[in-house]
């Protein structure tokens, strides 16, 4: 499969062309400064709203089609094992009890007691008051301590009161900070305040934890809104650009994941700087999970493949993962009492 | 471009399909009369998969007595056939159409091995529009004295149809479902090379009771086409398949009462203007050429690209014919399949090589091709302008020629300047242009923001050398009424 290269600019060489006297090409890997881009709403709005329309239709029956991939004996257990390694085991409820949490840790760290050779899971997700206590939990393994941010889930909060609540986070130990946007913003247009905001949470998150923006999708509606929020979060520093809460009633879709990854190909095809991507909520089967991998390995490639650019948030989806992993290691289906409930 | 040897990451396993879902009898006959028959001369051919060149059966090849009888035989259904109610014609077409769906991945399978197209095109797209087209005929059956031909519009006896190799079975579902529900009986000659689906259906046909003589098929070549067209007892002549065999066929029925629709060639063209969902049109391409393996009459084989967009059009498309994946096509993996023919081989490597010869640009993913079949890689030309063989002449294989236009006008000139006017699709996201340009390509399908995509409800058919006639939805009822 070729990467995309100097060679292969991609779609965007096009806004490149036009943007060309605002553009700044990035000077380090974790600033992409499309700098004046964003020197106005007016002139961020002019770039968003110039990116390619995306058609609903096609863009459906394209995740449709890679769905029907058939991802069998090895190639399932290469692909069940990444996706162990994916994924954000998560927990965000309003009954969180450190009990919960350290429950969580060990098993993000062993999911399957019975098989040592299981891979760990990329993080914990837990609220910003939990961190300490998952980070004891996770504390000698490879597994990050994810805190959401920003008010989550629905960021109606001011400005001060989200960055204290990154701050928090971050001092407590996380690894990597999932914002939500304010999405009441972005619908009336008001992209530079979504924008500086993305800035500022960047900013708080320090060099120490990558920065997760979560547009909520469900909420932004319409998939040309995908598109813009993607470059949005993309130009404003984000380490990884994530489908969704799971608050809300539509979550991650083949079709709005398979639009993120299309957005990090080719922000990466113009300024060099890869992000990651994380559908969330509602991939709860196996089947889902291999899916989307079969979304990343077609769209933006086996670069990011990997767990540093590709996450599941999901808690339910391990225990089917585990299962399907002893039912090909043994040849039989095991059943629920044979994975350990969170 | 993907094949399953390559090792990267993320390799697919193999995936295939199950070939135990169905049974190839060593030999088939002619199908007449309800029974199945040598042919009169005794001869046979041999069907082969062009995937693997393996023989899988061997069929009886009819000649002009058995064109005589089979006529015979459909004339004396016709009789009682065509007074029937409509309510009872549909109770048959709908069992017919029950039937193909409770059978269709034996009929996928089938139609995989004998037409090499992947079987993610033969389960997802030949197999469910096959059925469909039975279903909504069966729905017109009686309904006839309201499609808009009078109140009690008739049947016009036998038809002769003969038909294509690039879709077996949906080009008879074409044919056989419209002439029956409007009460003609019929006699149909498969293509040479893939004879086997008509004849499962053939089967189908004993399956939902028909009554013998309504539905006749005829295996055979050429010769045996040619007689059916011209016997004189046939009423309507249905063909699909080449520019240069419908003109022989309109000439055989010149001055004759039979009534005639042909569904020929084409040249179609894919109009990318520089506002398109760019990522879309990118699926739009590859769908409208590479679709079974670009054996398709209405193939968007020329791409219009705006000039402005071109480089990162063909930067994003070339990409994307990387991932496709070449190889068995019983796999469900496989996205491109064989050729169907030695022949037909042989006829798209002369036209690529006329193409690199005239001093278009030549271009294919890296590609490893099985050592057993017929195969074709993906192919795109580029600095292809109309004065060019590959813009010009049907190609019928995976070959994609690029041209570049400036302004929307010259987008129309070229797309209409051919001698085909089957197809076009149009890529922009503006909804005033996309009516202005379809208003003005001469075209008989045009798609917006799509390509390839069939409906039983939707008319077929074509402008100037691409035919004449509509096949499908209300329009399709016309060619088999006496109106």
């Amino acid at each position: 499969m070729p990467r995309v290269t100097d060679e292969h600019p991609g779609v965007y060489s096009r806004y490149a062309r036009r943007y060309a006297r605002l553009v700044t090409m990035p000077t380090a890997p974790t600033a992409p400064a499309l700098g004046d881009v964003t020197a106005s709403d007016s002139t961020l709005r002019r770039f968003l709203h110039g990116l390619p329309g995306v058609d609903p239709v096609g863009l459906e029956a394209r995740a449709a089609s890679l769905g029907t991939r058939s991802i069998k004996t090895t190639a399932k257990a290469y692909a069940i094992d990444l996706a162990i390694s994916m994924v954000d085991l998560t927990t965000l409820e309003g009954a969180d009890t450190p009990g919960k949490v350290r429950a969580l840790g060990v098993k993000a760290v062993h999911p399957d007691p019975t098989d040592r050779a299981t891979p760990a899971t990329a993080a914990v997700c837990v609220y910003p008051d939990m961190v300490a206590v998952a980070k004891e939990a996770v504390a000698g393994s490879t597994v990050k301590v994810a805190s959401v941010a920003t008010a989550f889930p629905a960021g109606r909060a001011a400005l001060g009161v989200k960055l204290a609540d990154v701050r928090d986070a971050v001092a407590a130990g996380a690894d990597e900070i999932d914002m939500v946007i304010d999405r009441g913003a972005f619908l009336a247009g008001r992209y530079l305040k979504v924008y500086e905001e993305i800035v500022a949470v960047k900013e708080a998150c320090g060099s120490s934890a990558r920065l997760k923006v979560i547009f909520e999708t469900g909420e932004l509606s319409t998939y040309d809104n995908i598109r813009r929020a993607s470059w949005l979060g993309m130009l404003a520093g984000a380490d990884f650009i994530k489908t969704s809460t799971g608050k809300v009633a539509v979550n991650a879709t083949p079709a709005n994941t398979l639009l993120m990854l299309e957005a990090v190909r080719d922000f990466r095809a113009q300024t060099g700087v890869q992000v990651g991507v994380k559908p969330a909520g509602g991939i709860r089967t196996t089947k889902d999970a291999l899916k989307f991998l079969v979304l990343v390995n077609e769209t933006a490639g086996t670069d990011w493949l990997d767990n540093h650019w590709f996450r599941f948030g999901a808690s339910s989806l391990l225990n089917d993962l585990l299962m399907q992993r002893q039912k090909l290691a043994t040849g039989r289906y095991s059943g629920p009492d044979y994975v350990t409930v969170d | 471009m993907t094949t399953q040897s390559q090792a990267s990451a993320f390799a697919y396993a193999p995936a295939p399909e199950s070939r135990a879902v169905v049974d190839i009898a060593p030999s088939y006959g002619l199908f007449i009369d309800g029974e199945f028959a040598d042919a009169a001369e005794g001869k046979v051919f041999k069907t082969v998969s062009p995937s693997t060149e393996e023989v899988l059966s061997e069929v009886a090849r009819a000649g002009e007595a058995d064109v005589e009888r089979a006529v015979r035989a459909a004339r004396k259904a016709f009789e009682k056939w065509s007074a029937l109610p409509g309510s009872e014609r549909a109770k048959y077409l709908f069992r017919i159409a029950r039937i193909i769906q409770e059978r269709s991945r034996e009929l996928a399978v089938l139609e995989t091995l004998d037409n090499g197209k992947p079987i993610r095109e033969t389960r997802d797209a030949d197999l469910p529009l096959v059925a469909a087209h039975f279903f909504y005929y069966a729905g017109w059956a009686d309904k006839l004295g309201h499609a808009g031909y009078g109140a009690d519009p008739r049947p016009l006896g036998v038809a002769g149809q003969v038909i294509p190799w690039n879709f077996p079975l949906l080009m008879l579902a074409w044919k056989i479902a419209p002439a029956l529900a409007t009460g003609n009986t019929v006699v149909l000659k498969p293509a040479e090379t893939t004879p086997l689906s008509a004849l499962f259906f053939a089967d189908i046909c004993r399956q939902a009771g028909l009554p013998r003589g309504v539905v006749n098929i005829l295996p055979g070549y050429g010769d045996a086409g040619a007689a059916l067209v011209a016997h004189p007892d046939v009423d309507k002549v249905a063909f699909t398949g080449s520019t240069a065999v419908g003109k022989e066929i309109a000439r055989t029925v010149a001055g004759t009462r039979k009534k005639l629709t042909l569904e020929l060639g084409g040249k179609g063209a894919n109009i990318v203007f520089d506002d398109a969902p760019l990522d879309q049109a990118v699926e739009g391409i590859v769908n409208g050429i590479f679709f079974n393996q670009g054996q398709v009459c209405c193939a968007g084989s020329r791409l219009l690209v705006q000039e402005s967009v071109e480089e990162e059009l063909l930067d994003a498309l070339k990409r994307r014919l990387g991932t496709l994946r070449l190889g068995d096509p019983l796999d469900k993996n496989t996205d491109i399949g064989a050729i169907n023919s030695a022949e037909q081989l042989a006829r798209i490597t002369s036209l690529v090589e006329a193409g690199e010869a005239e001093g278009a640009e030549r271009w294919s993913p890296a590609c490893e091709l099985p050592s057993a079949g017929y195969w074709f890689a993906p192919t795109l030309f580029t600095n292809v302008t109309q004065a060019h063989t590959v813009a010009r002449d049907e190609i019928f294989g995976p070959v994609l020629s690029v041209l570049t236009f400036r302004t929307p006008d010259e987008a129309v000139a070229k797309a209409n300047n051919t001698p085909y006017g089957l197809s076009a699709g149009i890529w922009t996201e503006k909804g005033s242009r996309i009516l202005a340009v379809a208003n003005k390509l001469r075209a008989g399908v045009v798609w917006s923001n799509t390509f390839n995509k069939f409906d039983p409800t939707s008319p077929f058919g074509g402008y100037k050398e691409s035919g004449f006639g509509r096949e499908g939805g209300r329009h399709g009822l016309e060619a088999y009424l006496d109106v």
